[in-house]
């Protein structure tokens, strides 16, 4: 029963979208979620004086403080937006090719 | 007879309580840094106790089948998943670690949380739903869908065992620290006390129990946190720049504290802490079971989403109750230093300055309230981690390995309880085999295994088609082994808790994770490449059918058992 379901998945043209679709924002979004974590890493570990530098004349706080909030919150709006894009585009296509798999 | 056990366990745990305090009472003579009981702290935790053990109470009537144990049947939310699985991960060991690693070192705390933030998108993009999906109780049933279920499951099971456990300790001895300097009690009876209540909260209320003290917890926890740092930053009119230009002036390594320290050596450490914390994230079995909890894998999406949310946030608070202990202590050393010597050093050692901070902000009553929270954390953690191991046993080894899928669900729940109970000791044990260990270190150790033995065995097995069990298994091995062995011969262990001269220690890096990681992968890749068994053709051949489950969800578990 489920495989025959399975076999009709397969051939729709929509599931296979709906794979490419996928896959294609989640490497995306992983890009950019490693590009913000590992060049903030990698910026305290070959230039930590840039990191130490004050964001201004007279100021306590240095430039790494606020980049490493910047970071954290980077995170979580990339994480939001993917499960906004998600629930509004890949749920409704995954809902179709369930509901043709099972008409057919 | 339910109700009659959960008496019984009540009334054995009033015993423990009475004992350790008459004991406490007895041994706190001559001990000069311990503090005087503190009766508002141990009303409040009386409190959460009781409320706790009302939802076990109510928990336990719909724990009837092995899927509402492991799953709470499958009926919790995506939002209150996501406030449990931020509960499972802000344990006392972050919150207090961290709180007082910001405290001692100021910037290299926050590098250090943003580790910790980072696993969660990548969990979110790559494999939340894809979990959900494939899987029905534990991230074995996913490893395994369409391998030789008993070497595969073997092996995960082990994971879960070796990463819950080093966790465990963690969480064990912050709940002795932090009781023997807040309740006046001695170390061995605080260890005690989190035990026994752990294994009611998860012998009688299984997921459904586990899961709602996590929630309640992480309420209190964001509300206490929030009010600390904003009680902090209203003494500064809510400007850091203020709060940074005090801190600086008084700490002892003055500016050194806006910069990056020594946290991060060189950038060989600084990838591989990298990579142990972000891939370790999602290798956890105690974060990985909760996505079987929710219904679907859009809740499981919601869920990581709300997760990651919460627990980035409360890292930025965590940042601010660090330099809110470091200007704030200061200013009276009597009642929170050593002696009053700043130079000796937070009474009760650097994890307690959030603790500490409490007292300072919100008196005796907030203190009272943050010391139980703190306890409650360990409580919900422990509980959440005793559970995860519960299920690798029961369901992993005994269901599928030795019965090979011939038992029934009671069966199958009472070697879960059995396993609950014989964790539950070894916990107590082991915490107090651990007292002098720093519990922030040893929490990287689980990151580091999760990282290398679990995380490259559930990513291949579910995106790469041509993995198969001997290369998984070969792999997993690789990286469990070399993630430990290389951790023994890092400074921490090596030189810190095996006491040989500083220096000796022959792997140089903070963490093994780039190492063993790539190694694993490496292993799976090759491995699985080579293997041109019968058996492997099989597992190829079902991959198609498996990726059509785990990207649609056709089929996919209800996860209840009913």
């Amino acid at each position: 029963m489920v495989d025959d379901l399975a076999a009709r998945v397969e051939a729709n043209p929509k599931y296979h979208k709906l794979v490419s679709m996928r896959s294609r924002y989640s490497i995306i979004m992983t890009f950019f979620a490693m590009f913000f974590y590992y060049g903030y890493i990698l910026l305290i570990a070959y230039n930590k004086e840039f990191l130490a530098t004050k964001i201004g004349i007279g100021w306590t706080t240095s430039i790494g403080i606020p980049m490493g909030v910047g970071v954290i919150l980077i995170t979580i709006i990339l994480t939001n937006i993917y499960v906004r894009h998600a629930n509004a585009v890949f749920d409704p296509l995954t809902a179709e090719i369930i509901k043709e798999a099972n008409q057919k | 007879m339910m109700n009659k056990l959960f008496r019984n366990s009540l009334l054995l745990l009033l015993g423990v309580l009475v004992a350790g305090t008459v004991m406490a009472a007895g041994a706190d003579l001559g001990q000069t840094t311990k503090q005087a009981t503190n009766w508002v702290a141990i009303a409040m935790f009386a409190i959460f106790v009781t409320i706790t053990l009302f939802i076990t109470k109510w928990a336990a009537n719909r724990t009837k089948t092995a899927a509402d144990f492991y799953t709470a049947g499958g009926g919790i939310t995506g939002f209150q998943n996501g406030l449990a699985i931020a509960g499972d991960y802000m344990s006392a060991a972050s919150f207090l670690g961290i709180s007082g690693l910001v405290f001692g070192n100021g910037f290299d705390g926050l590098i250090f949380s943003i580790g910790w933030l980072v696993g969660w998108p990548v969990l979110t993009f790559l494999m939340a739903e894809r979990l959900r999906n494939l899987g029905k109780f534990t991230f074995a049933d996913v490893a395994s869908y369409r391998f030789a279920q008993t070497p595969t499951r073997i092996f995960a099971a082990c994971g879960t065992l070796v990463v819950v456990a080093f966790y465990m300790i963690a969480q064990m001895v912050g709940a002795g620290q932090l009781i023997k300097v807040l309740f006046g009690l001695e170390y061995q009876y605080a260890v005690m006390i989190v035990g026994v209540l752990m294994m009611c909260y998860v012998l009688f209320g299984g997921m459904t129990a586990t899961t709602w003290v996590q929630i309640i917890k992480a309420c209190m926890l964001l509300f206490g946190a929030t009010f600390m740092a904003l009680a902090v930053l209203y003494q500064f009119h809510f400007d850091p720049e203020a709060l940074f230009t005090k801190a600086v002036e008084i700490h002892s390594k003055h500016d050194a504290i806006m910069a990056p320290g020594a946290l991060i050596k060189d950038p060989i450490s600084a990838i591989s802490v990298g990579m142990t914390l972000m891939f370790g994230t999602a290798g956890l079995p105690h974060i990985l079971m909760r996505f079987f909890t929710v219904p679907s894998a859009r809740e499981a999406r919601k869920s990581v989403g709300w997760a990651t949310t919460w627990i980035g946030y409360f890292y930025i608070l965590t940042f601010i109750i660090g330099f809110g202990a470091i200007v704030l202590l200061t200013q009276d050393p009597g009642a929170y230093y050593v002696d009053g010597d700043l130079a000796k050093g937070l009474k009760g050692g650097g994890n307690m300055a959030a603790i500490h901070l409490a007292n300072a902000v919100g008196g005796n009553l907030f203190l009272g309230f943050i010391s139980a929270v703190a306890f409650a954390t360990i409580l919900a953690v422990v509980s959440g981690l005793t559970l995860s191991g519960a299920s690798a046993v029961s369901h992993d080894l005994y269901a599928t390995v030795i019965k090979k899928g011939q038992t029934d669900s009671a069966h199958e729940l009472r070697v879960s309880k059995i396993t609950t109970i014989c964790l539950g000791i070894l916990a107590v044990v082991l915490g107090i085999a651990f007292e002098k260990e720093n519990v922030a270190y040893m929490v990287m150790l689980a990151f580091a295994i999760a990282c290398s033995a679990n995380f490259p065995i559930l990513f291949m097995s579910v995106l790469w088609k041509n993995c198969t069990t001997k290369g998984a298994v070969a792999g997993g091995i690789v990286g469990l082994v070399s993630s430990v062995g290389l951790t023994i011969a890092s400074a921490s262990v090596w030189e810190a808790v095996m006491h040989n001269p500083k220096g000796s220690a022959w792997f140089p890096y903070s963490s093994p994770g780039l190492f063993s990681m790539s190694a694993a992968f490496l292993t799976i890749y090759l491995v699985s490449k080579m293997d041109n068994s019968k058996q492997a053709q099989l597992e190829r051949s079902l991959y198609p059918a498996q990726k059509i489950r785990s990207e649609t969800g056709l089929g996919s578990s209800s996860s209840s058992g009913h």
